[in-house]
């Protein structure tokens, strides 16, 4: 009798993709080995505390050695540096987790201190008592290339005209981050307004914005800032309304595409019964449920401006030295001067690494929170 | 079928004829860089300046200069370079296209060979520590701009190692092996970026595709991971790889640019550059609208290529 055998087999087939992962669980089983004995959370709690702490130690220690050692080359200690790093975090993640009793997101909340301190830091530098960060005259007197010495008068050392590299790398962190806001705002208001008013009266105005979204995105973002960084005064007002030119494409779909979705809804078709005029369509129902998506998108776009705003400075298209931007910080390195004097790469490299990073974070924790199905990465 | 594909030519055409227009009506707002001063240089007297206007035609109003340069597109003439070597632009596109398309799709490939077994090995380890190590190391990666990875690996293997030269170009047809190690470095820098954002998109949609039952089923008849993973499961699971290769095709140019500028190879991306620092701009404005075009072919490509990928697709879409 082939018939017990055949209604399990049928059974298993209709059960929904979610409901069959119980199979892959005995599978995964039988692959992994078995989960680690279970311990009591005391003494779970202190085992984490005894190995995270020593950890953390060891690894600052590390880092420390790595960054001030004479000993060795510039590439042994960058890698004893990120290694020192690496388990530092991850001694600290578990310390936080013997603290707090469940695990703690350690690289996220550093990285969005690390946000904070940039921000405030750009905010106030005009406040602070920083050195020469622009002019050039001045820094005839000063050293160029002064080692970086961190009781000294130029903490991070100084550049080829002498010109502190610490008040640089904090002007350029005003400069990337007041572009990278500015072009966004620009941006998400532009591209959001054309993109929901697109979708929602459909037609010709739609396919007529369709086609210049295409057009935009026709040339790829660096190529149009090229071209644009041709014929533009490279100053901060053209830079961050090239910059926003390159998020208006997305904007438009990302906005146009929620809009026809929620457009077909029942809470806008009763809106429209009881005689909502369009604009109050528009500002009341639709508004406030496109603004998510539109908002996570422009979190998720900072970093890539950023990188671009850096990746123009770089290329001699963008704002231009002596007023600093990272990325002229960064070209000053080219060369063959970074193998001499690599600190005037490292700092402001290392700046940018982490901001981009961090947005990063922040872009990835927003879009699931906020837009989870564009959640891809 | 065919209806459909002559649309899309012509939506083709018509988003290229705007961006040429675009990129004209741009560049001849000028107040950054004078063509007249780029070709002679500062310091002449302004009469001279003026009869070059004149003769280039810059004084003629902005539609007529655009036709006409649009006339000589379709007769195969971009006009000429402003700055030395003066010669036709079209010649110098033409020389650079092969470096570029040399160096792209070598750093394409090797992102995807890297990217491939990563995210399988990531994928076969779900939620394991190779598996988070995989992840953090990619969104790192993901992290360190193109100019800034180039900036390092060339103080590494260049100018401390001495493995590969620094700079020039060697045409791959006179020297294989010279033409490939001026190529590898730009390229694994351009790969750099690629690998993680492929190895991350691939590792998701594999970890979806081997909760499916029939990797269970071939798992259960003791089939080896290995073969699973290359002959049942990457097919299923590259949907999105390949649209993000599409999208990944904006990037990769944009990295091949300042690649291109920071080994001082002979491609487009280094022509534009400099292009644009000098003001030369018949350059500027050859080089977008070709960039342009090879973007759009290339994107409208992959498109097809969904329908070959996933057989549900073609007549969904149809």
């Amino acid at each position: 009798m082939p018939e017990p055998d055949l209604t399990p087999a049928s059974d298993t087939n209709n059960v929904p993709v979610d409901a069959a992962t119980p199979g892959v669980a005995t599978a995964a089983a039988l692959l992994d080995p078995g989960p680690e004995p279970e311990l009591d959370s005391a003494a779970k709690r202190k085992k984490l505390l005894v190995t995270g702490a020593p950890m953390l130690v060891v690894g600052l220690g590390l880092a420390v050695f790595g960054a001030t050692t004479p000993l060795l080359i510039t590439i042994a200690k960058v890698l004893l540096l990120v290694a020192g790093l690496l388990l530092a975090i991850s001694g600290l993640g578990k310390v936080a987790e013997g603290i707090r009793g469940r695990s703690v997101d350690v690289v996220f909340i550093l990285g969005m201190a690390w946000l904070v301190f940039l921000l405030a830091v750009a905010a106030l530098a005009p406040l602070l008592p920083l050195g020469n960060h622009n002019d050039a005259t001045e820094g005839l007197y000063a050293p160029a290339f002064a080692e970086p010495d961190l009781g000294s008068e130029y903490p991070l050392g100084t550049n080829v005209n002498g010109l502190d590299i610490l008040a640089r790398t904090i002007y350029g962190a005003r400069t990337s981050l007041i572009v990278a806001v500015f072009a966004i705002l620009i941006g998400t208001v532009v591209g959001g307004t054309i993109g929901m008013v697109s979708g929602f009266l459909r037609g010709g105005t739609d396919w007529v914005v369709g086609i210049l979204t295409n057009a935009l995105l026709a040339v790829p973002p660096l190529v149009l800032l090229v071209a644009l960084g041709t014929v533009l005064e490279p100053n901060l007002r053209n830079i961050a309304l090239a910059l926003s030119l390159l998020t208006i494409p997305s904007m438009v779909r990302i906005a146009r595409a929620n809009t026809i979705t929620f457009a077909q809804r029942e809470f806008v078709l009763a809106a429209q019964a009881i005689g909502a005029t369009r604009m109050r369509l528009l500002r009341k129902e639709l508004l406030p449920n496109v603004v998510l998506p539109i908002a996570s998108l422009a979190v998720v776009m900072v970093s890539m401006l950023i990188v671009a705003e850096a990746s123009l400075s770089f290329l001699g298209l963008g704002i231009k030295p002596p007023e600093p931007t990272w990325g002229n910080m960064i070209a000053e390195g080219e060369g063959g001067r970074m193998e001499e004097h690599p600190f005037i790469v490292i700092v402001p490299g290392i700046c940018l690494f982490l901001t981009v990073f961090s947005f990063n974070l922040l872009g990835e924790k927003v879009q699931k929170r906020w837009d989870p199905r564009s959640a891809k990465l | 079928m065919l209806r459909q594909f002559v649309m899309r030519v012509l939506e083709l055409l018509a988003v290229l004829l705007l961006v040429s227009f675009g990129v004209s009506w741009i560049l001849s707002r000028t107040p950054g860089g004078d063509p007249a001063i780029a070709v002679l240089g500062e310091g002449r007297a302004p009469e001279e300046y003026e009869a070059l206007r004149e003769e280039m035609g810059l004084n003629d109003p902005f539609l007529t200069r655009y036709f006409d340069w649009l006339g000589g597109i379709l007769h195969g003439d971009f006009g000429m370079s402003l700055t030395p070597p003066v010669m036709p632009v079209w010649d110098r596109l033409w020389a650079a296209i092969p470096v570029s398309l040399e160096l792209a799709g070598l750093g394409l490939l090797l992102a995807l060979v890297f990217s491939v077994p990563l995210a399988m090995w990531a994928a076969y380890n779900e939620g394991g520590r190779i598996d988070r190590t995989i992840g953090a190391m990619t969104f790192g990666l993901l992290s360190i701009p193109s100019f800034l990875a180039g900036l390092i690996l060339i103080s590494v293997a260049v100018n401390s190692l001495g493995w590969f030269p620094r700079t020039g170009w060697v045409r791959i047809t006179d020297d294989f092996l010279g033409n490939l190690s001026h190529v590898f470095l730009p390229a694994l820098t351009i790969a750099l970026m690629e690998l993680a954002m492929f190895t991350r998109i691939l590792r998701n949609d594999l970890v979806t595709t081997l909760h499916e039952d029939y990797i269970l089923a071939a798992r259960a008849k003791g089939m080896p991971p290995v073969r699973i993973m290359f002959s049942d499961a990457l097919r299923p699971s590259s949907f999105s790889l390949v649209t993000i290769l599409g999208l990944s095709i904006g990037r990769l140019v944009g990295s091949t640019v300042i690649v291109e500028y920071l080994f001082a190879l002979p491609g487009m991306g280094g022509l534009i550059v400099q292009a644009a620092n000098q003001k030369n701009l018949p350059m500027v404005q050859g080089a977008v609208l070709l960039v342009a075009t090879i973007y759009v072919i290339t994107s409208a490509l992959i498109d097809l290529s969904y329908g070959y990928l996933d057989p549900r697709t073609r007549r969904a879409r149809a």
